[in-house]
């Protein structure tokens, strides 16, 4: 959330709920919706941080509005975050903890466990196919995050294969 | 009360075993498998796990070694070579990682072809043909050699001709193997398509876009069943997006 902000911010100034809209507007369903309390949140740590400036900008007729700027050193701040190699999908992986730990105590039986994963990633490709549909075919950014999640989860599945293989 | 109908696919015990030099190799150890109409059943497994073994054998393609085979409630698995051939004519559709397409045939004679064979009139073959390919992105190629197409063309050609004939039972094995995504997007349509207008399909797929579409997925292991069932919903809580299926860094 903070980089994403910062970013918005480097284009143009703009108060929290249009922050908020942007957001929404780019990655479209395929990302949770922010909620406007976290993205005050999160401006308001930037700017005790010195990443973000505010300025109280007055209206005619209803309470000031607080606009946010990048500062020098949120414009650094987002540099180093845009020029440094982002990090690998996960190698700990929770159920792989209960797959090799579960059977030494007898709580649960291998094959089991690879079954109810593999229908429980199954499910979740479902969803992602439905949501696939469901998505505006022209937001090129959320149908790619969404074809970028079903590639993992396939990854998943053939890992689950050669557990089931190896460990069997 | 009339009795159920009889399940399309029914399987007892079926054991295929290769010999190898002289070494028994066991491919499928004993499947019991029971598809009723209008079920679309995905088969998972790791290579060697028998699948394609199975899917052949209940196609009539690989001779069992024993136990039973039913097809539409009738015994399948005594039956000749050419009683198989005409029984798989008339309610077998087939699409294999390789596509057998005939090479000195157009595009729109392949897929109409086995339509014509169990007995469509042209007209019919001809109005089935526009709409299969055209659901799958290939309208403009019906013309075309086979050996013209790119492998992804006639992967998807390879589908719609099995699709010609409306089956009784379509057997797939790895039927998106040489698609990109966007490619797999079409045959997934189409697959849910037709799987909405009552078509039997089993399917042999490490793919599991296309398994997660099946209401039934049957896992193998060393040439038997070990689990079966349906792909339930996702086990979270509703909500208005399905945005948090998605879960970014930051």
């Amino acid at each position: 959330m903070r980089q994403s902000l910062l970013a918005l911010l480097a284009k143009e100034p703009a108060h929290g709920y249009e922050l908020k809209q942007a957001l929404e507007q780019i990655f479209g369903s395929a990302y949770p919706s922010p909620n406007i309390g976290q993205i005050y949140v999160t401006l308001s740590r930037l700017e005790k941080d010195g990443l973000v400036r505010v300025v109280d900008v007055e209206q005619s007729n209803r309470p000031n509005k607080k606009v946010y700027y990048l500062t020098a050193a949120g414009r650094e701040a987002l540099d180093v975050w845009v020029d440094e190699p982002t990090e690998g999908p996960r190698v700990r992986d929770e159920f792989f903890m209960k797959l090799v730990l579960a059977p030494m105590t007898g709580i649960a039986d291998r094959m089991a466990l690879i079954s109810r994963q593999r229908r429980h990633y199954l499910a979740l490709m479902r969803d992602l196919n439905e949501l696939a549909e469901r998505t505006d075919q022209g937001n090129r950014v959320a149908l790619l995050l969404i074809e970028g999640a079903m590639l993992h989860l396939q990854a998943d599945l053939d890992w689950l294969e050669r557990c089931q293989e190896d460990l069997s | 009360m009339s009795p159920p109908p009889p399940p399309i696919v029914n399987t007892v015990n079926l054991v295929k075993i290769y010999q190898n030099g002289g070494v028994p190799v066991p491919a499928v150890r004993g499947v019991d498998l029971q598809v009723e109409a209008g079920q679309f059943v995905a088969v998972m497994g790791p290579s060697g796990s028998g699948k394609s073994t199975l899917v052949h054998m209940i196609g009539g393609l690989d001779a069992r070694t024993s136990g039973e085979i039913w097809l539409d409630g009738k015994r399948a698995d005594t039956l000749n070579e050419s009683a198989w051939a005409l029984l798989r004519r008339q309610k077998i559709g087939f699409v294999f990682q390789f596509f057998n397409l005939v090479a000195n045939m157009t595009v729109a004679d392949n897929v109409e072809l086995p339509a014509l064979l169990a007995g469509a009139s042209p007209r019919e073959a001809r109005e089935r043909r526009e709409y299969l390919l055209g659901e799958l992105g290939l309208a403009d190629r019906a013309d075309a050699a086979p050996a013209q197409l790119a492998g992804g063309e006639q992967q998807r050609v390879a589908l719609a001709r099995a699709l010609a004939n409306r089956p009784s039972l379509l057997l797939a094995d790895e039927p998106t193997g040489n698609l990109d995504s966007r490619n797999t997007r079409d045959v997934l349509r189409l697959l849910s398509e037709v799987h909405r207008d009552g078509q039997t399909i089993i399917m042999v797929t490490h793919d599991a876009r296309v398994a997660s579409l099946a209401d039934r997925v049957v896992s193998l292991l060393d040439g038997e069943i070990v689990d079966d069932g349906a792909v339930g919903p996702a086990r979270r809580r509703p909500r208005a997006t399905a945005g948090d299926v998605v879960e970014l860094r930051g």
